[in-house]
């Protein structure tokens, strides 16, 4: 298959191999699960259980609010010991309402849900309904429900579903472990997906550097003739959900709009897989392949924990740290976010944990800009990082937006790229949030006018009303004494 | 410590590459040109060559004590010393030492702290403390003097070096002309561009061999910069080797600089010198790879940096051929570098899933 | 000489008076600032800047009588607007601890005087007389006029907490970013 080239993109040092060949291992179930009412983009679940109560493993524990939301299940058979807020996995280390179990150590499903025998027999919206109840969400690191996505099909005519194998981040191997040890359930879930979007080809795209995943996929996919896994060049971020686009079919997707609207939607091999073990045995998604790496770690592996397992359960069971890591973070090393702590949770969208060294991060202060132009020439959107980040510095946001902040995907190439060590990305992500918050204040600005003119108006008419009332009643009392004479 | 974690965004990794370390590619890239030339011209060259890079290195200091900004972390980038070095390299090699001193106040506290310090100049501190001395003391600028190579016989030693450099006083009869003010000097006379290359090259018109060979090995009166056009080469291929500069600006400018040289030679050769002497004479390499790519002071983006390169080479050709200066490049890199904000705003990349204008791309076949 | 001066002076005295005429004839009557300022304000007239409404606290502003950060409910981001549109410059960086806030009654003390009905600049609060009185917290955009009016003080004014909806990564701080560097693991980073 013909691939296109995409723009700018850097070449990090990937050190893949501190857990590319570390097969799958599975975490002992741990003390306490704590699993988050949020674990995705859109609405927070709502709360079903209390205090006390006996839940199984699947069993719904809190019920999606509305089409952008998910369900939780409970990752394991216990009681729910606690429902309380506690540390979000977020940078901001923010609380959040949060459902803690206590595992029981039997590990029993409960009533599942009825596999379907014949997923390409029964209709798009059968499928979908599933993949909502069984609460899968982009599990690349995004979180978006899958079900959302899945209903692109309706709107848009879908041509490729596209299955994003890449996995660009450095030290990220999860997914690489997953196409090795799971290519059967990765493709039996893509062709899923596939048939419920209406899309007769699949393309899988995986990144050059994973050659027995390469060779694993093809095998698995020759018997299927609408079915491609393709080599796309290591870059990153190749694995951006519109540059992967790009390099597959030559298409820029347009600003502001969806690859739905270019016929392509895109998904990570392991909601494919996720969506295998929903449709084929009714199994929601409970656990997930976490890369538990960087050089501070002792043994980095590639582990699958339930969801809600703390991250210091992880890195216990990757044998504790080898010396103090300087930065403790979650999902890649360029996209991820530090942790507030090890106290907080796996999620549905911890792709990785990381406890990176000084010498990994290769931080410093900041110097100032020469103007050398290295993040012009590797932006992958075709910005100019350093003109956008000095409006920011001024605080002048409207310019930078006008600049094209709003379509930076935040991939970090810039501030990885730079010799001055400034960090631009975190200039533009505060100045997307800043622009956010801005236009929320704006919007309750504005209607709290109208309130105000409303009730203004409504007290102008209550008093015309009175005095109307006062005008109309020495008439009444006149008509009367006429009447009555 | 909930809150702390939440000052540091990501990206939790880093290129090896930092500001001084490219500062020191681009003195290593200089090091082979400029040991030879030191060699060639002896130790008034050296003594001048000391002069201005301490000189800068002391200004910047000054600079930044003045401004209360930190002065070792500063200095320590090394872009002082690049400014000096580039400084001496377009000096006349044999210039009292005031001149280096005089061009190292030009250069750090007018050209480059006035504006901000690193990054934040618009015009090129050597250049402009070039500019400034040229136009200042057109006489001690522009007293060349033919190479006496260290330890040979006619070579001054340390301490007559210290007269010259430190008393000022010149030995008569060693100033010798530079190949375009030879040239330029001989038009105004009226002897045509290919008699006096003749005679400055003692060869034949049509064979310009040797011609090339002297001004590319450097054995000839010029700058620190402009003698061994060679070496210079060599340094600027190394930094295109490590990704420091792109092929961009050099390319463009010497290309424009050697098309317009020959268009115009071939038109009238009596008038125009050829493409190949002009880019082996005068500082037009060395401006090239090393001044003109500067990166505070040149575009961002590579079509800017192409339109940029054009601008110099074609200014350098302009200012050679018709103006008063025999050479150009200083000044052509100084007018480039005011349209250099304006180059960038005009040359912004296509951002990805927009038109050029800025619209989004249309959606064309899908519903 | 003589001709050289002259002739300079009469040609200064010709524009000058030029541009006096001008100045009379095209000068613009009413003050289109003040109408834009105005705009930017939120328009609950609710009083919290020491002025009736917000059409004076425009005019004041326009004067150069207030200064840009008057306005409590409109926050950092009016007062940023204010700034931008007036050519001031304004150091707000202390105006985040200034969080915006909203009401909220406290049931126990709550007599069902309906004061605080009437007084709601946007209709906010729910009741009647002598039922309980509930503030609607979507519409409340802490003016503070209910909580000013409340005869037992039930009315508290809340700080809007930062949620994972709404919390944004801060400014990078220049000063901090060229400090060095420090580790922010606490418990339990110890080599195992």
């Amino acid at each position: 298959m013909k691939l296109f080239p995409i723009r700018g993109g850097i070449h990090p040092q990937y050190r893949k191999e501190l857990t590319g060949d570390c097969a799958i291992e599975a975490l002992p179930l741990p003390s306490r699960l704590y699993i988050p009412l949020q674990q995705h983009i859109g609405v927070p679940a709502e709360v079903l259980v209390r205090e006390g109560d006996l839940v199984s493993k699947g069993q719904v524990i809190a019920r999606r609010q509305g089409p952008v939301s998910v369900n939780q299940h409970a990752p394991t058979s216990g009681r729910v010991a606690a429902v309380t807020e506690i540390s979000a996995p977020h940078p901001s280390g923010l609380h959040q309402p949060t459902i803690v179990i206590e595992p029981d150590g039997a590990d029993a499903w409960g009533t599942l849900a009825e596999p379907i025998a014949d997923p390409f027999a029964v209709d798009a919206q059968t499928i979908e309904a599933r993949v909502a109840e069984c609460g899968i969400v982009g599990m690349g690191g995004a979180g978006f429900p899958s079900a959302v996505k899945l209903n692109l099909g309706i709107r848009h005519r879908i041509e490729t579903l596209l299955i994003n194998g890449a996995e660009c981040e450095p030290y990220l191997t999860c997914d690489d472990r997953v196409m090795r040890e799971h290519a059967d359930e990765v493709i039996d879930g893509a062709r899923i997906m596939a048939h419920a979007l209406g899309a007769p080809k699949i393309v899988v795209a995986i990144e050059e550097n994973k050659p027995q995943a390469l060779a694993i996929m093809t095998a698995a996919a020759q018997a299927h003739t609408n079915m491609e896994v393709v080599a796309v060049p290591t870059k990153y971020p190749m694995g951006s959900e519109r540059h992967l686009t790009l390099a597959i079919t030559g298409r820029e997707t347009p600003a502001r709009k969806l690859t739905a609207d270019l016929g392509v939607v895109v998904h990570n091999v392991a909601t494919a897989r996720a969506v295998h073990h929903a449709v084929r045995h009714g199994h929601p998604l409970v656990a997930r392949v976490v890369t538990v790496s960087g050089q501070a770690l002792r043994t980095p592996k590639n582990v699958e924990a339930p969801i809600g397992a703390t991250v210091s359960d992880l890195i216990a069971f990757c044998g504790g740290f080898a010396q103090r890591p300087e930065r403790l973070v979650q999902g890649g090393p360029m996209m991820g976010a530090l942790l507030p702590g090890t106290d907080v949770p796996v999620v549905k969208s911890t792709s990785g944990i990381l406890a990176l060294t000084a010498a990994e991060i290769n931080d410093r202060p900041a110097d100032p800009c020469v103007r050398c132009g290295s993040c012009v020439a590797i932006c992958a959107c075709g910005l100019v990082p350093v003109e956008i980040a000095a409006h920011i510095r001024h605080d002048d946001l409207d310019g930078a937006a006008r600049l094209g902040l709003m379509d930076c995907v935040s991939c970090g190439s810039c501030s990885w790229v730079c010799p001055s060590h400034i960090p631009l990305v975190h200039y533009f992500n505060y100045a997307k949030g800043a622009l956010n918050a801005q236009e929320r204040e704006r919007r309750k600005s504005e209607r709290t006018k109208t309130l105000v003119e409303a009730r203004a108006a409504r007290v102008e008419r209550l008093a015309a009303q009175r005095a109307a009332n006062l005008t109309r009643k020495p008439k009444a009392a006149v008509g009367a004494d006429e009447v009555g004479a | 410590m909930i809150g702390e974690s939440a000052t540091r965004s990501g990206p939790f990794a880093h290129t090896a590459n930092t500001v001084q370390r490219t500062m020191f590619m681009v003195l290593l890239a200089l090091t082979p040109a400029t040991l030879f030339n030191l060699y060639l011209f002896g130790w008034p060259a050296i003594l001048l060559f000391a002069v201005t890079v301490g000189a800068c290195v002391v200004a910047e200091a000054a600079c930044l004590v003045l401004a209360g900004k930190p002065v070792s972390a500063t200095l320590s980038d090394g872009s002082a010393i690049l400014t000096g070095w580039l400084l001496a390299m377009t000096l006349p090699p044999w210039a009292p030492w005031w001149i280096g001193v005089l061009g190292a106040m030009f250069a750090m506290p007018l050209a480059k702290h006035a504006f901000g310090g690193l990054g934040q100049n618009l015009f090129n501190p050597a250049m402009v403390a070039r500019v400034a001395l040229l136009v200042s003391f057109p006489v001690v600028m522009t007293a060349w003097v033919a190479p006496h190579p260290l330890f040979t016989t006619g070579s001054p030693t340390l301490n007559e070096a210290m007269t010259i450099t430190f008393a000022g006083e010149t030995p008569d009869g060693v100033t010798a002309a530079t190949a375009l003010g030879y040239v330029k000097t001989e038009l105004s006379r009226g002897v045509p561009v290919s008699e006096s290359l003749q005679v400055y090259g003692r060869s034949s018109v049509l064979t310009y061999a040797p011609d090339l060979m002297d001004l590319a090995t450097g054995f000839k009166p010029g700058s620190l910069g402009e003698t061994s056009a060679g070496l210079i080469l060599l340094g600027g291929i190394f930094l295109l080797w490590r990704r420091v500069i792109t092929w961009h600006i050099p390319v463009m400018m010497i290309g424009t600089l050697f098309v317009m040289g020959t268009l115009f030679n071939a038109f009238d050769p009596t008038r125009f010198a050829p493409g190949f002497f002009h880019i082996l004479s005068g500082s037009a390499i060395l401006g090239a790879f090393f001044i003109a790519t500067d990166y505070v002071t040149s575009p961002v983006t590579h079509k800017g940096q192409l339109v940029f390169g054009f601008g110099v080479g074609l200014l350098t050709w302009v200012i050679r051929t018709f103006a008063g200066y025999p050479e150009g490049m200083a000044f052509a890199v100084l007018l480039m570098n005011s349209l250099t904000p304006i180059i960038d705003q005009y040359t912004r990349p296509r951002m990805f899933g927009r038109t050029r204008k800025g619209d989004p791309l249309p959606v064309e076949g899908q519903q | 000489m003589l001709l050289a001066v002259g002739s300079l002076t009469a040609i200064g005295l010709g524009l000058g008076g030029l541009l006096g005429i001008a100045g009379r004839l095209l000068a613009v009557e009413e003050n289109p600032l003040e109408a834009e300022l105005q705009a930017l304000l939120p328009g609950s007239q609710c009083g919290q800047c020491g002025f009736v409404g917000c059409a004076q606290a425009a005019a004041a502003l326009a004067r150069g009588e207030a200064a840009v950060t008057l306005c409590p409910p409109g926050g950092k981001a009016v007062a940023e607007q204010l700034a931008k549109r007036l050519g001031v410059r304004v150091d707000l960086s202390a105006h985040t601890k200034r969080v915006p806030a909203y009401a909220q009654i406290v049931e126990e003390l709550c007599i069902g005087c309906t004061r605080c009905l009437k007084e709601c600049s946007v209709d906010g609060i729910v009741g009647a007389n002598k039922l309980m009185h509930t503030v609607v917290s979507e519409v409340c955009h802490g003016c503070g006029k209910c909580a000013a009016v409340c005869p037992t003080h039930a009315i508290r004014m809340i700080e809007i907490p930062d949620t994972l909806a709404t919390w944004h990564w801060p400014k990078p701080d220049a000063a901090a970013l060229s400090r060095s560097r420090r580790s922010h693991i606490e418990s339990g980073m110890t080599p195992a």
